[in-house]
Formats: C-alpha cells, structure tokens, sequence
C-alpha cells in the first residue's frame, strides 16, 4: 500500500449542501491520503454525486471546508483545482456528431495541453479503444462510451481522479479492465475517489471505503468495518441437525454464544477462531456428529452495508 | 462580485486563446455535421438573397429620387436579417443543446473559464454568419452593378450605404448572438430558446430600418455612429451575459421535460 495519510491530497471538513429544503449531504468530514483508493457508497440520492460535483468545484457547498489537490475549496481556487484532477461525470456525455478522437481533441484544447496527440494515444490504449478512435460516438454502445469518459479523464495526468460509478453498464470483462486501470493509477501514485453500488468491486479495489447516506455513517477499511459491525464467529454444518446443540456448544473455550443458522447448521460468536475451532470439532466428534464443514462467518461489505443503510430506513419510519 | 471578475479577466488577458480556439474548432466541426444548421445556412441566404435582387429588378425607375431610396433603403435591410436570425439561432441553442445532451457538465470540470467557452461559442456562430453575409452583399452588390437599371444602381451604389452595410453586419450579427447566448444560459428548453433567441436579436434591426427608411438619411458620418453605438451595445451585452453563466444552476437546475 503506497496511500500515506501524512499526506492527504482531500480533506473534507463538515461539508453540507442544501438544495432549498433538500439537503443532499450534510456534515460530512473526511480525508483521502495520497495515491490511495478511496470508495464513496451510498444508496441512490444519499450525495454521492452532489459531493463529487462539489469537490470539483462544479457546485458551491452551503457550508463547510475543504482542501482538494492542497488548494482550499474556493472560487478563486476552481480553475487551478480542476487543472489537477479529473472527473469522470455521471453520464458520459460525448459529442455525438463527433469520432472518439475528435472528443479528445476538444478536451486536450480545454484543457490546454500540449502534446496532444501523444496523450491521447496513451488514454485510449489505457482503456483498450485504441482500434475504435475514429468512430462516431453516437454509433458506440453504452460501454464503450462510459470507456471514452474515462479515457478523456487520464488526458490531464490528474493528482486526483474522481470517477462517479466508472463501471455501470458495463460487462464483466470491460468493468475487470476498468478495475485494472484504477489499481495501475494506483501505483502511479494517482489518488482515485469513486462512487460505486458494485459492493464487491469496492471492497476488492479499495484502501478504504466511506458509506455516506446524506450524512456520513462509516469509514474504513473494509476489514475494520466488518470487524466493527459483526462480531468474529464460526459457521458449522452437519448433515442432519444435532440432537442437542445446546450441550454441544455451550461452554465450550473461546466460544461465547451459539444460534441455528436459519439456512441450515449453527452460528457460534467466538472471541477467537483459532482457539474455539479446534475446540468446537472435538465437541462435534465427542457427540458423534455428521460434521460436513466448521468454518469461520465471513461478513462482506455488503453486509455492513446493508446493515447500516437498513438501519436508517428503520430509523426513518420511526 | 462576478461581474467586476470577469471584467477583470478580461482586462488581465486571462482568456486562454487555446482554450477559445478549441470550442471554436469544436463547434464548427460539430454543427458541419448538423443537418439542421447546415439546411439553416444554405436556405436562409438563398431566400433573403432571391428576394432582394428580384425586388431591385422590378423597381420602377420613373419615381422620384426619395421614393427609390426608400425602395433601395428597405430592399437592403433584408440584407441585414441572415447575419441577425441565423447566429441569433446557433447561439440560442448552443448551450442549453449541451445542457440537454449531458456534455456541459464533462466541460464545466476543465478549467476552462466561462468567458472563454462563451467567446468561443459567440466566434462560432460569428464567422460564418458574417462571411455568409459578406458574400450575399457582394453577390447582391454586383448583380446591381452589372445587371441593374443606371439610376437604380447609383442609388444602391452610395457609398454610406455600402459602408453601414458593412459595418452593421458584424455588429448586429454581435449583437444576435449575446441575445441569443443570453437566452441560452437562461433556457431550460431548445425550442423556447430558439424563439425568444430570434426575437431577442431582432431590437437594433429597428434602429438600421430608421436608417432604411430614410427617417434617417444615411450618411457617413450617421453610419459610423451607428456603428459606434452598436459597438458599445455588443460590449455591453458582454459583459453583462458573462456573470449570467451561472455554473450550478446549468448544471443541477431541472429541465422541463
Ligand atoms: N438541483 C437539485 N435540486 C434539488 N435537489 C437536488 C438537486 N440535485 C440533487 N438533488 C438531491 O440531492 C440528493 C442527492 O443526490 P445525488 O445525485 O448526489 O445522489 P447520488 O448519491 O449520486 O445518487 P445515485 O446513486 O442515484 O447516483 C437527492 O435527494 C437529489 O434528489
Ligand atoms: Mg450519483
């Protein structure tokens, strides 16, 4: 891991926004360390994209601070931010009449660089379009145009990519391609923040993850939270049910607590796997028990995020 | 606040010709491909150029000299309407067209500042407006020169009217296009926009058909202060339309759909 929170390329300090009555984020505060993978989760409507246009200098905040790029968050600042990062926008939003390369063109001009040409080349390699460059947009499938936004997005060398759900709509093979992008951005020591709804995806590519629904409710690595959330436990099945479970587990070292599986076998909540597991499977041999698997409960950020998103749906409708 | 900043940039030469010309190229290339501008572009001066020529042809030369200059005077004020209503369109549509299609947001995350995207959109629809307008009174001027009746081309032939002509194209065409820029920040529709666009434009076209009709009588000396007076009307319009680019609005206001 190269991200080194000493020095932080985004600090996010009690940011709000208010559209009229409407708040799309409130109070959020947090920061992203340099060349780190930052993921933003949030169910539809909780700011995501409110936070990533703010940040980007698109959308005045109603309150609160931040530094992106080591600039404060300012009008006067917006022009030299947004030369040091990139977004890639929600919609890709391309020049239809326009070929890839010609959409290219005009944000190489934007964003006046020079060297154009070398630089486009390289982006569209980096997202395998290189064979697609003179083609209409408007004749591309959805895919391959999300795959031209994010190709127009590496034409600046940003310090900071921002990219707002980069793999929606596309098929298992380009989203791979995608998540080798970022991980190669990575280690170039470029800091990507990206919204996603694709759990796993996050939880595989990211350093850390924030799960924001209008305000912020979890920070972290994905192994933290889980850890926060959901105690250690261990899984056991058996091919037909214990006769007596209660006798079979109850204490036994390491293990605290015990419950039926309702999809079948036993839930234990242990202090520490590694001591209770051997201890649970004497106890299952003891009882002369048809032992199929004792393994340790695997919580993925899925489930912390469907804990916490589902607790403020409870929370609402009380 | 806004205002007095983009005055500002532009007196500190912070406008980025790189930048301008890069929407320009942009722009021209696009709307190349757009049928619509392109049957815009070539009907418009076809039917505002058949029409004056008929109307020079079929003047009666046995009147007295006011009622030919008058007759002379309103046949070039068509001149005037395709470097008004054409850019007056391109313009009205230019940026709610990209509000609707979803690629003003990717452009609005370069640093690209808002003078500089309006500056080169207003050259888009600038330059081929006036050089369209320049050949329709070229191609109008010489027909009248070698095909008219003598005293009806001596009339036409003045040179104060030759000169505000010339002068007044680019500046109402200017003029048409901050209108129709104007309208185009503040529209949340492309037809609607395209509308008020025209009807926007249309204003200092009154003041030319004063000039047209003689209540005015054209001389060299009313035509370049005209000219002058439309000069400060378009760097108005300016400077005003800048401030109206309001960023978060164009980007998060809801569309009428
Ligand atoms: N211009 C606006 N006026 C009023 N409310 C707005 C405006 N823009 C966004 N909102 C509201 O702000 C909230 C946050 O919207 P946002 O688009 O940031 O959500 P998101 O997390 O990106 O959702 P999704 O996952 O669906 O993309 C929503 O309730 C939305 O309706
Ligand atoms: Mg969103």
């Amino acid at each position: 891991m190269t991200a080194t929170m000493d020095d932080p390329v985004l600090v996010v300090d009690k940011l709000t926004k208010t559209f009229g009555s409407r708040t799309a984020y409130s109070d959020v505060s947090f920061s992203v360390g340099r060349g780190e993978v930052f993921g933003f989760l949030g169910p539809n409507g909780a700011g995501k994209t409110t936070t990533v246009r703010s940040l980007g200098t698109l959308i005045t905040p109603t309150s609160g601070k931040a530094t992106v790029a080591g600039l404060a968050l300012t009008a006067d600042n917006a022009v030299e931010i947004r030369k040091r990062i990139a977004i890639m926008t929600e919609a890709p939003g391309l020049y239809g009449r326009l070929s890839v390369t010609e959409n290219l063109k005009y944000f190489v001009g934007l964003y006046h660089l020079s060297d154009g040409e070398q630089r486009i080349k390289k982006a569209l390699d980096a997202v395998n379009l290189t064979d697609r460059a003179q083609d209409i947009c408007s004749s591309l499938s959805k895919g391959l145009r999300q795959r031209v936004g994010l190709a127009r997005t590496l034409l600046n060398d940003p310090e900071i990519l921002f990219l707002d759900e980069p793999t929606s709509g596309l098929d298992p093979v380009a989203a791979r391609g995608v998540h080798d992008l970022i991980t190669g951005l990575r280690d170039r020591g470029v800091t990507i923040f990206f919204t996603t709804h694709r759990l796993a995806e996050a939880e595989a590519l990211c350093d850390r993850v924030a799960i924001l629904n209008t305000t912020l409710r979890t920070i972290g690595r994905p192994s933290e939270l889980r850890e926060q959330l959901f105690n250690r436990g261990l899984v056991v099945t058996t091919a037909t049910p214990l006769a007596d479970p209660a006798r079979v587990f109850t204490g036994l070292p390491g293990v605290e607590g015990w419950e039926p599986d309702p999809a079948g076998g036993y839930r234990l909540a242990v202090s520490d796997p590694a001591v209770a597991a051997p201890e649970v499977v004497r106890a299952l041999v003891h009882a002369e028990a048809d032992v199929l698997s004792v393994g340790e409960s695997r919580h993925s950020l899925e489930d912390v995020y469907l804990e916490l998103v589902n607790e403020d749906v409870e929370a609402n409708q009380r | 606040m806004s205002a007095i900043r983009a005055i500002q940039a532009v007196r500190s030469g912070r406008i980025d010709s790189t930048r301008v010309r890069a929407v320009v190229r942009k722009e021209v290339t696009d709307y190349r491909r757009n049928r619509f501008v392109l049957g815009t572009m070539t009907v418009l001066p076809i039917l505002f150029l058949a029409n004056p020529i008929i109307n020079i042809f079929t003047a009666p030369t046995n009147v007295s000299h006011t009622a030919l200059d008058a007759r002379v005077g309103s046949t070039m004020l068509f001149l005037l309407l395709v470097p008004v209503i054409l850019p007056a369109t391109i313009a009205a549509t230019s940026i709610v067209n990209e509000r609707e299609q979803g690629t003003l947001e990717p452009v609005l995350t370069t640093p690209v500042r808002s003078e500089e995207l309006l500056i080169g959109k207003a050259l888009a629809a600038l330059i081929p407006a006036v050089t369209i307008a320049y050949t329709m009174l070229g191609i109008f001027l010489l027909m009248v020169k070698l095909f008219a009746h003598q005293q009806v081309a001596d009339v036409t032939l003045e040179g104060p009217r030759i000169l505000a002509q010339v002068l007044f194209i680019p500046l109402l065409a200017g003029w048409a296009i901050w209108a129709g820029l104007a309208v185009s920040v503040r529209a949340n529709d492309v037809r609607v926009a395209q509308q008020l666009g025209t009807l926007a434009s249309l204003p200092p076209l009154a003041i030319t058909a004063l000039m047209a009709f003689n209540v005015i009588t054209p001389s060299f000396r009313v035509a370049v202060l005209f000219a002058v007076g439309l000069l400060l009307l378009d760097v108005l319009a300016y400077r005003l339309i800048a401030p109206m680019f309001d960023r978060e609005r164009l980007i998060t206001a809801r569309r009428a759909k």
